[in-house]
């Protein structure tokens, strides 16, 4: 399968301490990214898991170049994305799209569910005029499974599951090729969690999406990846196939991971 | 054996815009001393109410009916009636609390030991300084937080998730309690130190037969450290039983759409629940979870369906069971 997304020798470090009450004017630097090599193909979901602090949420940042890589390369459908500039870079943005964890912050909570949805068009295809743009977003939201009067309503009238539907809409309106979902269901109920991820498998047969799916939770990636890496400290420790990771694990720390995980009695 | 904590129709009302809600509609359970009851439920299910009702925190303007008593070897205490005052002694020194956040529920501007210390001085006034601080280390200790003595000199926010969650253990155990409140204790922890932390509460609880509540929405977390389950449901309990029974053999269609809808390691095992948990202002006329289910018959919007005994412990609120 031809990839997508091509990701060499990824890296990026923060430098740590040295605020403003910090005695030391630079702390000792701190490396988040860590040299992460990877291909997404094209229709799969690529799933990166790992705790807190593992590096997991830069990455899947860098992809977007919502923060800038130290060094390294992320090649998207054949370009060179760090590269990009001006109008390019543009262009090549509106293929990739992010779903973001928590749906109460990162909707803006004085824009009608119609502007936050639509919003992406106005900047991507100006060339809409009111009309179209009206049909496309209420064609998105329909298809997420709310209804066309929600265009009229902000966000805080509704629940977490149906605001991260309202995300995913936004994601969705430009038809994005590639979507970064960083912890989706992770502030979800569990009853509402599994409505949401298999709301995401649908839409990836129907737009054909590929997906890079970050997450903390081993179940959770377990439902929806092809492919999972498993994180720690910045690097790559396990790279495979689902099943191959989850029933044969090569590394200790997945096997750590693996035996944390809360079972539940089976009948 | 009587239990250490019997709640017997607790019913919690508050006051809104729209008329008075019940967050906890006549919820009745037991725990014995060194017993664990897991509480399980989505958001808005009324298991936090009901653990703020058990700890004398319920917000001004909260109407209570039925009862709560706590029986320990000196004494029955029935919890409604406690004035301020004695709510003052309970809380920490009989029932005490542990919190999702600890770093929202930690003091971020005082040490770890003095914030502990201030709990043990609560309820022992008259303890000289040195006692005080050497139980406070004690504390740390029974909560194994490593060197104990030196992490009680520093902030919360010198201290990882998992260490804080320990502190914050350690405090609601120092005043000695014999019923403890865990709330969602593990959701904001990493898998590994989720680990750690409920391995902790269960060694605690045996150790020092400690009256255990979990609240939690996880049922993988909730077969690790409960013996018995009970799962609540726009505010009343639905079904409960031995955590064993209720989580491999659920009878409520709430219980087992709520299995289906948790992620495991198997792929392909997914089935969600339609709909959404019913506001309070807007409770079905039946059984509150008839609009979501897909055994529902026409009966089942008639009424409230009653706790149905099905054997010797276990029930479920279903007309089909």
């Amino acid at each position: 399968m031809e990839n997508l997304l091509t990701v060499r020798e990824l890296r990026k470090s923060y430098r740590r301490g040295g605020g403003v009450f910090s005695q030391e004017s630079e702390g000792p630097r701190f490396t988040a990214v860590d040299g992460v090599s990877f291909d997404v193909a094209r229709g799969e979901t690529f799933a990166v898991v790992g705790e807190s602090g593992c590096g997991k949420t830069t990455l899947a940042r860098m992809l977007l170049r919502l923060i800038e890589p130290d060094s390294g390369e992320i090649q998207f459908e054949g370009c060179d994305l760090l590269a990009l500039r001006g109008a390019e870079l543009r262009a090549a943005r509106r293929q990739m799209q992010m779903v973001f964890q928590d749906p109460y912050a990162s909707l803006n909570p004085r824009m009608r569910v119609g502007e936050i949805v639509s919003e992406p068009l106005a900047i991507h295809e100006p060339a809409l005029n009111a009309e179209q743009s009206l049909a496309r977003t209420a064609a998105i939201l329909r298809r997420v499974g709310l209804a066309e009067e929600s265009m009229q309503r902000y966000p805080h009238e509704f629940s977490g599951g149906q605001r991260q539907r309202i995300g995913i809409a936004r994601a969705l309106i430009l038809q994005p090729k590639l979507i970064v979902a960083d912890e989706p269901v992770s502030a979800l109920d569990v009853s509402i969690g599994a409505q949401v991820l298999l709301l995401l498998q649908e839409l990836q047969r129907e737009f054909a999406l590929t997906y890079v799916f970050i997450s903390h939770s081993l179940p959770v990636v377990a439902q929806v990846a092809t492919r999972i890496a498993v994180m720690c400290a910045g690097q790559f420790v396990e790279l495979g196939l689902t099943e191959q990771v989850l029933n044969q694990p090569q590394n200790d720390y997945t096997r750590e991971l693996l035996s944390a995980v809360p079972e539940l009695p089976r009948a | 054996m009587s239990s250490l904590l019997e709640v017997r129709g607790l019913t919690v009302e508050l006051p809104t815009p729209a008329g008075w809600v019940r967050p906890v509609n006549e919820v009745s359970l037991n725990i014995g001393a060194g017993e664990s009851l897991g509480l399980v439920g989505e958001s808005g299910s009324g298991k936090t109410m009901l653990s703020l009702a058990l700890m004398g925190l319920l917000p001004p303007g909260a109407r209570v009916s039925g009862g709560a008593s706590l029986t320990t070897q000196a004494s029955t205490k029935k919890l409604m009636s406690l004035s301020e005052r004695e709510w003052r002694d309970m809380r920490g020194g009989e029932i005490a609390m542990v919190f999702q956040e600890p770093m929202t529920s930690l003091n971020p501007v005082m040490r770890i030991g003095a914030q502990i210390e201030e709990a043990i001085r609560t309820h022992q006034p008259k303890l000289k300084a040195a006692e005080v601080k050497r139980k406070a280390i004690d504390a740390l200790r029974l909560a194994a937080v490593p060197e104990p003595e030196a992490r009680a000199e520093q902030f919360p926010h010198q201290l990882s998730g998992g260490l804080r969650q320990r502190a914050m253990i350690a405090m609601a155990l120092a005043a000695g309690p014999h019923l403890l409140i865990a709330d969602e204790p593990t959701t904001a922890l990493d898998v590994t130190v989720q680990k750690q932390i409920l391995d902790l509460l269960d060694r605690l609880r045996r150790e020092l037969k400690l009256g255990l509540l979990f609240i939690t929405h996880d049922l993988g977390v909730v077969a690790q450290v409960a013996e018995r389950v009970a799962v609540m449901y726009a505010g009343r309990i639905i079904e409960e039983g031995p955590a064993r029974n209720v989580l491999a053999k659920p009878l409520h269609p709430y219980t087992q759409g709520l299995l289906r809808a948790s992620p495991t390691l198997k792929r392909g095992t997914l089935t969600p629940i339609p709909g959404t948990v019913p506001q309070l202002t807007a409770l079905p006329p039946g059984c509150a979870f008839e609009p979501r289910c897909d055994l529902r018959r026409a009966e089942c919007s008639g009424a409230v369906p009653a706790l149905r005994i099905i054997s010797s412990d276990q029930a479920a609120r279903c007309i089909l069971v």
